[in-house]
C-alpha cells in the first residue's frame, strides 16, 4: 500500500473562519449585557422625565397615591400625587404574609425530603412541589380570587371579622404556596452540602436525628437558607398577576392583613393599560415604579446569590 | 455546640416523642403544598366542567318565499325570523318588554347562525324548518341548576317568566345539550355563550414561534462561548454574573423595556405576537442560557480532546462533538423555556397583548392576545358563565404546559447519555 505523504502546508488552516464563528459566539453572549443595558435605560430615561414633572422627594416619601385625580389645583405636573410610600407599604405586607406561609412549608419540606423520606417518596414529592412552580401565575390569581378569598372572608365573618373581599390575606396565601418549591428546592441544596461529619460527630454524642437537624445541620446551612429566603422574597416582591387578580387597587397605608392594599407591580399595569397619554406624569410614573423595583429586586438578589456563594465555598 | 446538657440519657421517651414529633411536621409540610395544588386544580376542574356542554334550542323558523328572497337569500333580516318564530311558539306574550325578554332566551348569535346555515343549504328555503341555535348563557345556567330560583326575582338573572318558557321548551323537547367544539373553534366574544378560545391560542402559538426564534439560536450561541470559548477575563464574569441577574428579573420589567424600546422607540405594531414573542425571549433566554451550558459541562472533555488531537480546530471540535452530544439538554432547556414563556401574563399586558381579539390572527404584525391574558381577562368578567369559561381556558392551558414538561423529561430520557 502507498503512503501519502502529508502535506504541512496545506495542513495549517487559515484562523479567520474560526475567529469569526467565535465572534458571532460572543456577540450572543453580550447580548444579554445589551438586555440589562436596555432595561436601565429605558427605566432611567423616563424616570428622569417624571422626576423633571414630580419632584423625587414627593416619590419617595409621599403619603399619598393616587395617580388618577388632582390633589390641589396649583400642583407641578398634570395632577394626582405620586408618593410611593403606600405602595411599598401594600408591597411589604403581601410578601410578608407570602413569606410567613411559605417559609415554613417550604423549609420543613426540605428538611423532611433531604434527611427522612426515602428515595421513592422524593422521587414522587419533588416533582409534586414542582409542579406548584410551573402553575402560571394567572392561575393562582384566579383560585385567589374567586376561592380562597371568599373562603377567607366567609371564615372570618363567622368569627365576627370585617374582612375586605380583596384581601391581603388571599393574594399573600396564594403567593406563599407559589413560593414553597422555590424555597425547598433552594434549601434542600443547602442542606444537601452540609458535611455528613458534623451529622455522624452529632450522632456520636447521642443526639437524636431531630435534634441533629435542629442544633447542628440548621444552624451550619443557616448562610444558605437565608440566601434562598432573600430570593424567594425578591420573588413575591416582584410578582405581578396573582396581586393584580386578587388584591386590590386602592393604596392605603395598612398593616392588617385583611384588609385591601395594593402593589407597585399592581399600579404599574393600572397606569399602563387602557388609554394612555404619553409624557403625562402618570405614564411615566409607571417607569419610576418599575425602576424603584427593579432597583430593590436587583439589590437583594446579588445579596442572596452573594451569600449563597459564600456559603458553598465554605464546605468545598 | 451541642446543648444535651443534664438530659442527655434522661427523658428519653421526651425526646423520642419530640422526634416523631418533628417528621409530622415535615410530612405535614408537604401534604399542605401537595393539597393546595390538589385544591386548586380540582376546585377549578370542577368550574371548567359547565363548559364542556353547551345548549341549544330548536326554533321552527319560516323560510317561505314571502320571508326570504329565494333569489337572494343573505338579504333577508333573519334577526326578524328568529324574533318570529320565538313568537309564535309562545303567542300569548304580547307586551314589549315581555317580548325583549323572550328573544334574550337565544343567543345574539342565533341570528347569524341560522344565516349561516341557510347560506351552506340553500335546499332549505321554501318552508318551515326546524333549526338547532344557540341558547343564551343564562338559559344555559338555569338547565344547570346553577342560578337559585328560591332568591326572589329581582336577585337573580332569570325571571319567573322566562322559567316558565324554559319549562315549556323543555317539555316540548326543544332543547338539547351537545359538546362544546366551539369553546375550541371559535374566536373571543362578549356572549359567553358563544365565546371561544382559539384566538388566544394562535396568539400565544405565533408569540412563541417568534420567540423560540429568537431565544434558541441567541441562547445556545451564548452558552457555547460562555462554556467553550470565553477567555477568563473581567467580561466574562461581568456577562455570567448578568445572566444570573437576568433570570430573577421581575416579568413585568421586561414588559416595561418592551413598552419603552420596541415599541416606543422602534415603533413596531403594539399587540402584535412580534412584539410579545421578542419581550418574552429576553425573559426566557436566561434559562435558556443556563440549561445550555449544564447540558455542554455534561459532555466528557475527553471528546473534544480526541477531536483536538486529530488536528480538528476549536471550532471545529466544538460543533461536531461538543454540541452534538450536549443537544438534547438544550433541546430540554428551550422547551422548559418556552413551557414558562407560554404561561407569561405580566409583560404582555404592558404592551397591548389585551386587546378584545375576535378574529383569529394571520400574521405576526397583527393584534393579538395570548391564552394566559385571555384568562386574565374573563376573569375579570361579572357574569358566570364567563368564570366556568374562565376555569376551562386554565385547564387548556395546563394540558399544553403538562404536555410540553412531558416531552421535556421523556426527551431528556430519551436522549440523554450518561458519562
Amino acid at each position: 500500500m502507498a503512503t501519502r505523504p502529508i502535506n504541512l502546508t496545506t495542513a495549517v488552516r487559515p484562523k479567520w473562519p474560526d475567529r469569526i464563528v467565535v465572534g458571532i459566539l460572543g456577540a450572543c453572549a453580550g447580548v444579554a449585557i445589551f438586555v440589562t443595558l436596555g432595561i436601565v435605560l429605558s427605566l432611567v430615561f423616563e424616570t428622569v422625565k417624571f422626576f423633571q414633572k414630580v419632584p423625587p422627594g414627593d416619590f419617595l416619601f409621599g403619603l399619598n397615591w393616587s395617580p388618577q385625580t388632582a390633589i390641589r389645583a396649583d400642583q407641578v405636573g398634570s395632577g394626582g400625587s405620586f408618593g410611593v410610600v403606600p405602595l411599598i407599604n401594600g408591597t411589604l405586607l403581601i410578601s410578608a404574609i407570602a413569606m410567613v406561609v411559605a417559609t415554613p412549608l417550604g423549609l420543613m419540606s426540605a428538611v423532611y425530603l433531604s434527611e427522612y423520606s426515602s428515595k421513592r417518596a422524593r422521587d414522587w414529592i419533588k416533582p409534586g412541589l414542582e409542579i406548584l412552580a410551573g402553575i402560571p401565575t394567572v392561575v393562582y390569581g384566579f383560585f385567589a380570587a374567586l376561592t380562597l378569598a371568599p373562603f377567607i372572608r366567609m371564615t372570618g365573618g363567622q368569627f365576627g371579622l370585617e374582612i375586605a373581599s380583596e384581601s391581603a390575606l388571599a393574594a399573600g396565601v396564594a403567593m406563599g404556596i407559589m413560593i414553597v418549591p422555590l424555597i425547598s428546592s433552594l434549601s434542600d441544596d443547602v442542606i444537601n452540602t452540609v458535611p455528613q461529619s458534623l451529622r455522624d460527630a452529632s450522632y456520636g454524642l447521642g443526639a437524636t436525628q431531630s435534634e441533629t437537624i435542629r442544633r447542628v445541620v440548621l444552624p451550619a446551612a443557616l448562610p444558605g437558607i437565608a440566601g434562598s429566603l432573600l430570593l424567594a422574597t425578591s420573588r413575591a416582591i416582584g410578582e405581578t398577576m396573582i396581586v393584580l387578580m386578587a388584591a386590590g387597587m386602592a393604596a392605603k397605608l395598612s398593616l392588617n392583613p385583611l384588609d385591601a392594599v395594593t402593589t407597585i407591580t399592581v399600579q404599574i399595569v393600572a397606569l399602563l393599560t387602557g388609554d394612555q397619554e404619553f409624557d403625562s406624569a402618570k405614564t411615566l410614573s409607571a417607569f419610576a415604579l418599575g425602576l424603584f423595583l427593579f432597583v430593590i429586586t436587583l439589590f437583594i438578589n446579588v445579596v442572596a446569590l452573594g451569600i449563597v456563594r459564600k456559603y458553598q465555598e465554605r464546605y468545598d | 455546640m451541642i446543648d444535651l446538657g443534664r438530659k442527655a440519657g434522661f427523658g428519653l421517651t421526651a425526646r423520642n416523642r419530640a422526634e416523631r414529633r418533628f417528621q409530622w411536621v415535615g410530612r405535614f409540610a408537604i401534604g399542605i403544598s401537595l393539597s393546595f395544588l390538589l385544591v386548586m386544580v380540582g376546585d377549578i376542574m370542577i368550574t371548567a366542567s359547565g363548559t364542556i356542554k353547551r345548549t341549544e334550542i330548536a326554533l321552527a323558523v319560516d323560510l317561505g318565499p314571502d320571508r326570504i328572497d329565494p333569489a337572494d337569500p343573505q338579504s333577508a333580516s333573519y334577526g326578524g325570523l328568529v324574533k318570529a318564530s320565538l313568537r309564535d311558539m309562545f303567542p300569548n306574550v304580547t307586551k314589549r318588554a315581555e317580548k325583549k325578554r323572550l328573544y334574550n332566551l337565544v343567543s345574539p348569535e342565533a341570528v347569524f347562525e341560522v344565516a349561516r346555515i341557510v347560506a351552506e343549504d340553500p335546499g332549505l328555503l321554501g318552508g318551515k324548518r326546524q333549526i338547532w341555535v344557540s341558547a343564551s348563557d343564562d338559559l344555559d345556567l338555569y338547565l344547570r341548576g346553577k342560578i337559585d330560583t328560591d332568591q326572589p326575582q329581582k336577585r337573580r338573572r332569570i325571571s319567573d317568566a322566562e322559567i316558565e318558557w324554559i319549562d315549556a321548551l323543555q317539555d316540548a323537547d326543544r332543547l338539547r345539550r351537545v359538546l362544546n367544539w366551539k369553546f375550541l373553534t371559535g374566536g373571543d366574544s362578549r356572549e359567553p355563550e358563544i365565546a371561544g378560545i382559539l384566538s388566544a391560542l394562535v396568539g400565544s402559538a405565533l408569540s412563541l414561534a417568534v420567540c423560540l426564534a429568537i431565544s434558541f439560536p441567541l441562547g445556545i450561541g451564548a452558552a457555547i462561548y460562555l462554556e467553550e470559548f470565553a477567555p477568563a477575563n473581567r467580561l466574562s464574569d461581568l456577562i455570567e454574573v448578568n445572566i444570573n441577574n437576568l433570570a430573577a428579573v421581575p416579568s413585568i420589567v421586561f414588559g416595561l423595556l418592551g413598552l419603552a424600546i420596541f415599541l416606543g422607540v422602534m415603533g413596531l405594531p403594539r399587540s402584535s405576537p412580534l412584539v410579545g414573542g421578542m419581550v418574552l425571549a429576553l425573559m426566557t433566554l436566561p434559562t435558556i442560557i443556563i440549561a445550555a451550558r449544564a447540558a455542554l459541562k455534561s459532555v466528557p472533555p475527553s471528546f473534544k480532546e480526541a477531536a483536538l488531537a486529530l488536528g480538528a480546530s476549536p471550532v471545529q471540535a466544538v460543533f461536531h462533538h461538543s454540541v452534538p452530544v450536549a443537544m438534547p439538554g438544550m433541546l430540554t432547556g428551550a422547551i422548559v423555556g418556552m413551557a414558562q414563556a407560554l404561561g407569561e401574563t405580566a409583560p404582555l399586558l404592558m404592551i397591548g397583548m389585551v386587546a378584545f381579539i375576535v378574529d383569529i390572527p394571520t400574521s405576526i404584525l397583527e393584534p393579538a392576545t395570548a391564552l394566559p391574558v385571555q384568562i386574565f381577562l374573563w376573569a375579570d368578567s361579572p357574569e358566570r358563565a364567563f368564570t366556568e369559561k374562565t376555569a376551562a381556558a386554565i385547564i387548556v392551558l395546563l394540558i399544553f404546559l403538562v404536555s410540553m414538561n412531558l416531552v421535556a423529561i421523556l426527551l431528556r430520557r430519551k436522549l440523554e447519555t450518561r458519562f
